[in-house]
C-alpha cells in the first residue's frame, strides 16, 4: 500500500528515494485498480460475440501517470508547499504589513486631507453632502461610540440610555447660549461637565444593579430625560425644540455669522459658502476625536482604568483589594457621560436646532450597536463599525 | 502547657469575640471567640459546613455580623473593629487581604495587571485621583516604577514571572492560587486570610504553597489565618490551630494539642453510639484539665 508519511525529517537526501519508493507503490495501487477497469474490456465483435480486449498499453499510461504524479508530488511538490507556508507564517508573525501596523495614523492622515479632496472633487456646494453627511455625522457618532465604550466596553456597564448624556450636553449649550449667550468655546467643557454630574447623580441610584435590571433601568432614565424635555416646555420649549443657536467661531476671531464683520468669508475675501463651516466643525470634530482618543488610551495605563477593566472581570475581588466600586463604577459612568455631553453641545452647534426628537431611544441602540460591532474595547474596531453602520445608512438614504 | 504560657506573651493581631452568624433560621457561627497572634499562621479547620468561610467573610466585611465584634490591631498599636467596616475599607484601612476558596483572579487582564490592580488605592492617590497622570506628572511615573517593582518582586516569590504577560485565566490551576495570594500580598496587608489555599493542588504545588506562606512570613512579617482541608498542609506549617463544629469552637491550640483532642477526632471521625459516653467523658476531663478552653 500506499504509504503516506509525511515526517519533516525524512527529506532531505532520502527523500529521492522515499519518492521513488512511494511512486512504486502508487505504480502497484494503480495497477491493481486499473488492471480489470482499464487493462481489460469486454466487447462485441461483428459476430455479436463478447470478447476480451486487452488494452495493455492504455493500462500502462495509467499506471505511469500515477507513479509520476505521486513521484512529483512526494519529491518536489509538497516540499516546496511545506516551504511557502513555513516561510508565510513566519512572515506573519514578524510584521502584520504595513497598512495593519499604521492603520490609525493612515486614517487619521486621510481624515485630515478629506475635505480638500472633496472640495477638490465636488466644489464646495457639493462637498457639504460629503464634509456634513458623512464626515461630522460619522465623527460624531465616533465620539459617542468611545464615550459609551468606557461604560459598557471597560467598565462592563451596560447603559441603554447613553442618549441622555448628549441630550444634556446638547440642551445644555442650546439653552445657555440662548439665553445667557455665552461663547461655544466655554461651553463645550461645561455641558462636559453638566453631563458628567447628571452621570453621576443617575449613576448613583442604579449601582447595586448588575446586567439586564442595569440595562433596564438606565434605559428608562433615558426616557426620563427625553420626556422631560418634551414637557418642561416653559423653558425647553417641548416638542418644537430650540432653534436658531449660535454658531461657533474660530476662538472668536473669525465668525461664521454672514451678518458679523469679522465672517470668515468677508475676512479673507472668499466668495460666501456654508461650507467653511461645515469644513471647520469636521476639523473641529476630528480635533475632539483625537483628543477622546488620547485620553482613553491614556486612561486605560492609569489606575482607574485598570480598576474598570478589573470591575467587568471581578466585583467581588474588586472590593477584597481594597477597591471602592461604587466611586470606580460612579466615575466610569461620568466620564461616559462627559464625552456624550461634550459631543451633544458638539451636535447643537452643528445642527443649530435641538428637539427631543433627535434623542429617542433608538440613538441609544445605535450606539450600542456600534460599540458592540467593533469589538468592546477597541477605538479602532469602533471607528470603522461607526463608519460602516452610520456611512452605510447615510449611503442608503 | 507550655502552649498557656506561650499565648499569653503573645500579641493578639485579630481578636473574634462573641461572633454569631445568623442566615433566617440557620446558625451559621455560634457565639464564636477565638484569637490570631502576630507573626503566627493561623489555621480553621473543621468538617464541611462548620462555617468556616462564614467566619472569613465576617473578617473581612463581607458578611455583617449578627453579633459579635472583630477587633484587629495593627502594628502601630491602631485598632479597627472590622465588623462595622465595609469590605473594601478592611482592605484598604485595616491592612487585611483575603483570597478565595473558587479563585477569583482578573482572567481577561494580565498577570502583571493583576497585580497592579491590586496597588490601586496606593497608585490612585499617586496620580492625583487620575488627573496629575492624565497631566504626565512624574510623580505618577514613579509611583508606576516602584508598583510594577513590588509586582515583580511576588510575581518572583511565586514563581510566576515567566507568565508576567499572559492572561491570568491562561494559567493553570496552581499558578492561578499562588497569583491569587501574591495578589493579595501587594496591597501590602498585615494581616492575610486565605480560603483553602491547597484546595486541588498536586502534592509538588501544595509543597510549593507551604514554602511560598513561610517565606511570606519570615519576610514580611504577615500575619496568616488559612481555612484548610489538607492536613498535610495545615500540620506542616500552623503554628497554632482553632477548630470549629457547627459554627463553634470545639478545640484551640497547637498544631499537636489539636491532633489529640478527643473531640476533633469525633468531630471528623464521627463515633460509635456506644462511644459517646466515653468521649463526653474525655471531654470533661479536658475541660477540668483546661479551664480557660471551655467557652459555654
Amino acid at each position: 500500500m500506499a504509504n503516506i508519511t509525511n515526517t519533516p525529517e525524512s527529506a532531505g537526501s532520502n527523500l529521492m528515494a522515499r519518492a521513488l519508493r512511494e511512486a512504486f507503490y502508487a505504480g502497484l495501487v494503480a495497477l491493481g485498480l486499473f488492471v480489470l477497469f482499464v487493462g481489460l474490456k469486454t466487447d462485441q465483435n461483428i459476430l455479436n460475440e463478447l470478447v476480451l480486449v486487452q488494452r495493455w498499453g492504455l493500462l500502462a499510461i495509467f499506471v505511469v501517470i500515477a507513479m509520476v504524479g505521486r513521484f512529483l508530488s512526494v519529491a518536489f511538490i509538497r516540499p516546496y508547499l511545506a516551504e511557502r507556508k513555513a516561510v508565510k507564517a513566519a512572515a506573519a508573525v514578524k510584521e502584520a504589513g504595513f497598512v495593519a501596523r499604521n492603520f490609525s495614523m493612515i486614517a487619521v492622515a486621510v481624515l485630515l486631507v478629506y475635505p480638500p479632496i472633496m472640495v477638490a472633487l465636488f466644489g464646495f456646494q457639493g462637498s457639504l453632502k460629503w464634509v456634513d453627511n458623512f464626515g461630522i455625522q460619522i465623527l460624531i457618532y465616533v465620539l459617542l461610540a468611545w464615550g459609551l465604550n468606557i461604560v459598557v466596553g471597560l467598565a462592563g456597564l451596560l447603559d441603554l440610555g447613553y442618549v441622555a448624556f448628549y441630550a444634556v450636553g446638547a440642551y445644555s449649550y442650546a439653552l445657555l447660549s440662548s439665553y445667557f449667550g455665552l461663547s461655544f468655546w466655554l461651553l463645550l467643557p461645561m455641558a462636559g461637565i453638566l453631563a458628567a454630574l447628571w452621570g453621576a447623580i443617575l449613576g448613583f441610584p442604579v449601582l447595586r444593579l448588575k446586567g439586564d435590571y442595569l440595562a433596564i433601568v438606565t434605559l428608562a432614565f433615558g426616557e426620563i430625560i427625553r420626556l422631560v424635555l418634551i414637557n418642561w416646555t416653559e423653558v425647553t420649549k417641548g416638542t418644537f425644540g430650540i432653534s436658531g443657536i449660535a454658531k461657533a467661531s474660530v476662538f472668536g476671531i473669525w465668525s461664521f455669522d454672514v451678518s458679523a464683520s469679522n465672517n470668515f468669508a468677508k475676512v479673507f475675501g472668499l466668495p460666501m459658502s456654508s461650507s467653511y463651516y461645515k469644513i471647520f466643525l469636521f476639523y473641529l470634530a476630528l480635533a475632539l476625536c483625537m483628543l477622546a482618543a488620547f485620553v482613553t488610551i491614556r486612561l486605560r495605563r492609569m489606575p482607574i482604568g485598570r480598576a474598570w477593566e478589573a470591575l467587568r472581570e471581578d466585583e467581588i475581588a474588586c472590593r477584597s483589594l481594597g477597591i471602592n466600586t461604587v466611586t470606580t463604577k460612579l466615575t466610569a459612568f461620568a466620564t461616559g457621560a462627559m464625552f456624550g455631553g461634550i459631543v451633544g453641545s458638539f451636535f447643537a452647534v452643528r445642527q443649530g436646532f435641538v428637539s427631543p426628537e433627535s434623542f429617542v431611544f433608538l440613538e441609544s441602540a445605535i450606539i450600542l450597536a456600534i460599540v458592540v460591532l467593533g469589538g468592546m474595547g477597541s477605538l479602532v474596531g469602533i471607528a470603522v463599525a461607526a463608519t460602516v453602520m452610520i456611512g452605510g445608512t447615510e449611503l442608503l438614504r | 502547657m507550655a502552649l498557656e504560657t506561650d499565648t499569653m506573651t503573645k500579641d493578639p493581631i485579630l481578636k473574634v469575640e462573641h461572633l454569631s452568624m445568623r442566615f433566617g433560621g440557620l446558625m451559621a457561627i455560634n457565639d464564636l471567640s477565638f484569637e490570631a497572634y502576630r507573626g503566627d499562621i493561623t489555621a480553621l479547620i473543621g468538617p464541611n459546613g462548620a462555617g468556616k468561610t462564614t467566619v472569613f467573610n465576617c473578617i473581612t466585611g463581607f458578611y455583617k455580623p449578627t453579633m459579635g465584634m472583630i477587633t484587629m490591631r495593627q502594628k502601630a498599636g491602631k485598632e479597627y473593629l472590622l465588623e462595622r467596616m465595609s469590605d473594601f475599607e478592611v482592605n484598604r484601612n485595616a491592612k487585611v487581604a483575603r483570597t478565595f476558596q473558587n479563585i477569583r483572579l482578573f482572567s481577561g487582564l494580565t498577570v502583571l495587571e493583576n497585580l497592579l490592580v491590586a496597588q490601586h488605592n496606593k497608585l490612585m492617590l499617586a496620580s492625583g485621583y487620575t488627573i496629575l497622570g492624565l497631566l504626565g506628572f512624574p510623580t505618577y511615573k514613579r509611583a508606576v516604577g516602584q508598583s510594577i517593582e513590588q509586582a515583580k518582586y511576588w510575581l518572583d516569590k511565586a514563581n510566576l514571572m515567566d507568565r508576567a504577560d499572559d492572561p491570568a485565566g491562561d494559567l493553570p490551576y496552581g499558578a492561578q492560587r499562588r497569583l491569587e495570594i501574591a495578589r493579595a500580598m501587594c496591597t501590602e496587608p498585615e494581616f492575610l486570610c486565605l480560603d483553602e489555599p491547597a484546595a486541588g493542588l498536586n502534592p509538588r504545588e501544595s509543597l510549593a504553597l507551604n514554602e511560598l506562606l513561610r517565606s511570606i512570613r519570615k519576610d514580611t512579617g504577615t500575619s496568616i489565618l488559612l481555612i484548610e482541608h489538607d492536613m498535610s498542609v495545615v500540620m506542616e506549617i500552623s503554628d497554632h490551630v482553632v477548630v470549629l463544629e457547627y459554627g463553634q469552637k470545639i478545640s484551640d491550640g497547637n498544631p499537636d494539642f489539636v491532633k489529640h483532642d478527643p473531640k476533633v477526632i469525633a468531630a471528623y471521625l464521627g463515633v460509635e453510639d456506644d462511644e459517646v459516653e466515653e468521649v463526653i467523658e474525655q471531654i470533661e476531663e479536658i475541660a477540668v484539665v483546661a479551664p480557660g478552653d471551655t467557652q459555654k
